[in-house]
């Protein structure tokens, strides 16, 4: 039997009266891209630092690759990476530089592996371009490489591709497939749906709770049990008042042009004449899909 | 005609050698949520300062509610509110004292700023905040009372930069129900804001994709995503990565993407049912399990993905 890369049982953290992490548990297997998303202040940075041995945890047990963080930090920090949004990359240096000197805080000073950290993200090539001309995308890869020059067997992003486009993201989520492939475990925070949808799995959090956590598709299986209806009626805020005072009506949003409603029995035909019966025009009710925005917000709010 | 709130035309931009706006053209209408789509650097946060008039163009016009831009600065900007991406508030002034401070310089009077101010706390929800210091307020506060103050002068245009940045869904959510209301209340406030996430694309009316200083498609979100119909399949099995190999190979498949349980596959035009027949008996012949594959609606990202490789522009335009 192969040993979850990261187990955590009941892991909690408590500052003064404050419950930051709420005994939590999960596992994360070798290889697998899990997601973790939360409100601001629901708990996600404590656990990462928690998992990184940076903060003792107030009761319950990690393990990281088999190390205990509270009492093996030293050698978890060996071999996980850590990829921030808000890294600090020498804009002044080159690509090569900046991977150089990261690689010599980790003791890596093997020119061959440095090369390979290079390939590895895609920068080959681009090894004298100094950073601060570089556009979004490309300073992300090059974090990316920062955070795996050390070879780690865990790898943490904190939304990892931030500000850029989706082609720019795809081709970062290509690499980061390629590396889960090749058995480095990764984590990944982010506030956006847009990422999230890439991890094999999703864990939400919400008041120092872990509420779930599996893949997306299930996720929307199991949290949003009712359908969800695309309405396309003017005015619109109008159809928001009623259809929100419709009884069984769960949800409804402004969705730009339309209204999204989930409901687990009101039907098409009861949104429509509700609607009528006020004098609101309606153009077409179709059936949507549920997004994990959708799951998001359930559990969430 | 008459019937657009912002006219811009022919817009260039240069710095250096950079063409960070390169021919832009964008007309908004009342009551619309126009929305700039587009990385960082693709020139999103230069054509929104040509637009309010705080850069001056290489070439090109602007026309606001009727005002030149560059020579009507004052009037065009009087009917303009702009959230810019770093707003800066007055941590140590409260959030009515920050409001006031908008207020004023905006030329607003004692007797109509207050009045004012609270309507539009109520609106986004700082009502009961408003003696409290900016700097103890929550991001998601922040950025309302940011909305707050570029809205207290009633503009007829709002122009927001990538104002969701870091902020987490719930808040997101209730921002954009805000700017929902605005657009959709009896003034029609027209609301042109850039983002690069194709989740916050999809709420707007019509969006244009930016890339390298220039839209290179324009349309409503349903309408572009319908470029791709029936060119977009879903295909879910075990293991994931064989699949993904094999997706790779397959002369009609065109871009593989995966998304954690699943994959997803653009297709060449009229080839799914080749697809179809053919993907099964592969992945049948590798040992690997299909557990499902089929047609589904495409996705903003699908459609920005495809537009982005430049052979592909003739075909999806």
């Amino acid at each position: 039997m192969t040993e979850p890369v990261i187990s955590v049982q009941n892991l909690t953290r408590r500052f003064g009266d404050f419950v930051a992490v709420d005994h939590i548990n999960f596992e994360v297997g070798r290889g697998e891209i899990v997601g973790y998303l939360g409100p601001n202040g629901s708990g996600k940075t404590t656990t990462i630092r928690m998992l990184l041995g940076l903060l003792r945890p107030s009761d319950g047990h990690a393990t990281v690759l088999g190390f205990d963080v509270a009492r093996q930090s030293e050698e978890v920090r060996l071999r996980v990476g850590y990829m921030s949004q808000k890294f600090a990359i020498y804009d002044d240096l080159t690509t090569l530089e900046n991977l150089t000197f990261y690689g010599g805080v980790y003791g890596v000073t093997d020119k061959a592996r440095i090369q390979h950290t290079l390939e590895l993200v895609g920068l080959k090539g681009h090894e004298n371009t100094l950073t601060g001309d570089m556009s979004t995308g490309w300073r992300q890869r090059l974090s990316l490489g920062i955070a795996l020059v050390h070879e780690p067997k865990l790898l943490f992003l904190d939304e990892p591709t931030s500000g850029v486009d989706p082609t720019a993201r795809r081709a970062f989520w290509d690499l980061i497939y390629e590396l889960a492939e090749g058995g480095v475990t990764i984590l990944v925070t982010t506030h956006y749906m847009d990422e999230a949808e890439y991890c094999e799995r999703v864990g939400v959090m919400r008041d120092g709770k872990l509420l779930a956590m599996d893949t997306p598709t299930n996720l929307k299986k199991t949290i949003i049990t009712g359908n969800v209806w695309e309405v396309f009626a003017l005015p619109l805020e109008r159809g928001v008042e009623i259809l929100s005072a419709l009884s069984g009506v769960e949800r409804v949003g402004l969705a730009g042009d339309h209204l999204r409603v989930i409901s687990q029995r009101v039907e098409k035909e009861t949104l429509e004449n509700a609607l009528r019966v006020e004098n609101i025009t309606v153009e077409k009710i179709e059936r949507g899909e549920p997004t994990l925005e959708d799951v998001f917000l359930a559990l969430a709010r | 005609m008459a019937d657009f709130l912002v006219q811009a035309n022919g817009l260039k931009k240069y710095f250096d050698n950079v063409h960070a706006v390169d021919g832009v053209d964008l007309n908004v209408r009342a009551g619309e949520i126009y929305g700039l789509v587009g990385s960082d650097g693709a020139g999103k946060t230069t054509a929104i300062r040509l637009l309010v008039g705080a850069l001056l163009p290489n070439a090109g016009s602007v026309n606001i509610c009727g005002y030149d831009v560059f020579t009507q600065t004052e009037q065009a900007r009087a009917t303009i509110g702009y959230l810019s991406q770093r707003f800066s508030m007055y941590e140590d002034l409260t959030v009515l004292e920050n409001i006031r401070f908008f207020a004023e310089i905006r030329g607003l009077s004692s007797s109509e700023w207050l009045p004012r101010s609270m309507e539009i706390l109520e609106f986004v929800g700082l009502g009961k905040f408003k003696d409290r210091l900016a700097g103890q307020l929550s991001g998601g506060m922040k950025q309302k009372l940011g909305l707050a103050s570029a809205l207290v002068t009633r503009p007829r245009l709002l122009l927001l930069d990538e104002p969701t940045t870091g902020v987490d869904p719930v808040t997101r959510q209730d921002f954009w129900q805000l700017v929902i209301k605005l657009v959709s209340g009896e003034d029609g406030v027209s609301v042109i804001i850039s983002t690069p996430y194709m989740d916050e694309a999809s709420r707007c009316h019509r969006v244009g994709f930016m890339k390298a200083g220039k839209i290179i498609a324009e349309d409503s979100p349903s309408n572009l995503r319908a470029r791709l119909n029936g060119r977009v399949m879903e295909l879910r099995g075990e293991p994931l990565n064989t699949l993904r190999h094999i997706a790779h190979h397959d002369p009609d498949v065109e871009d593989v993407a995966a998304f954690g349980d699943k994959l997803h596959l653009r297709v060449k035009e009229n080839a799914a049912d080749r697809i179809l027949a053919r993907l099964p008996v592969e992945i049948e012949a590798q040992n690997a399990r299909l557990i499902s594959l089929r047609l589904i609606p495409p996705a903003l990202e699908d459609v920005f993905i495809a537009l982005s490789e430049s052979n592909m522009e003739s075909e999806v335009a």
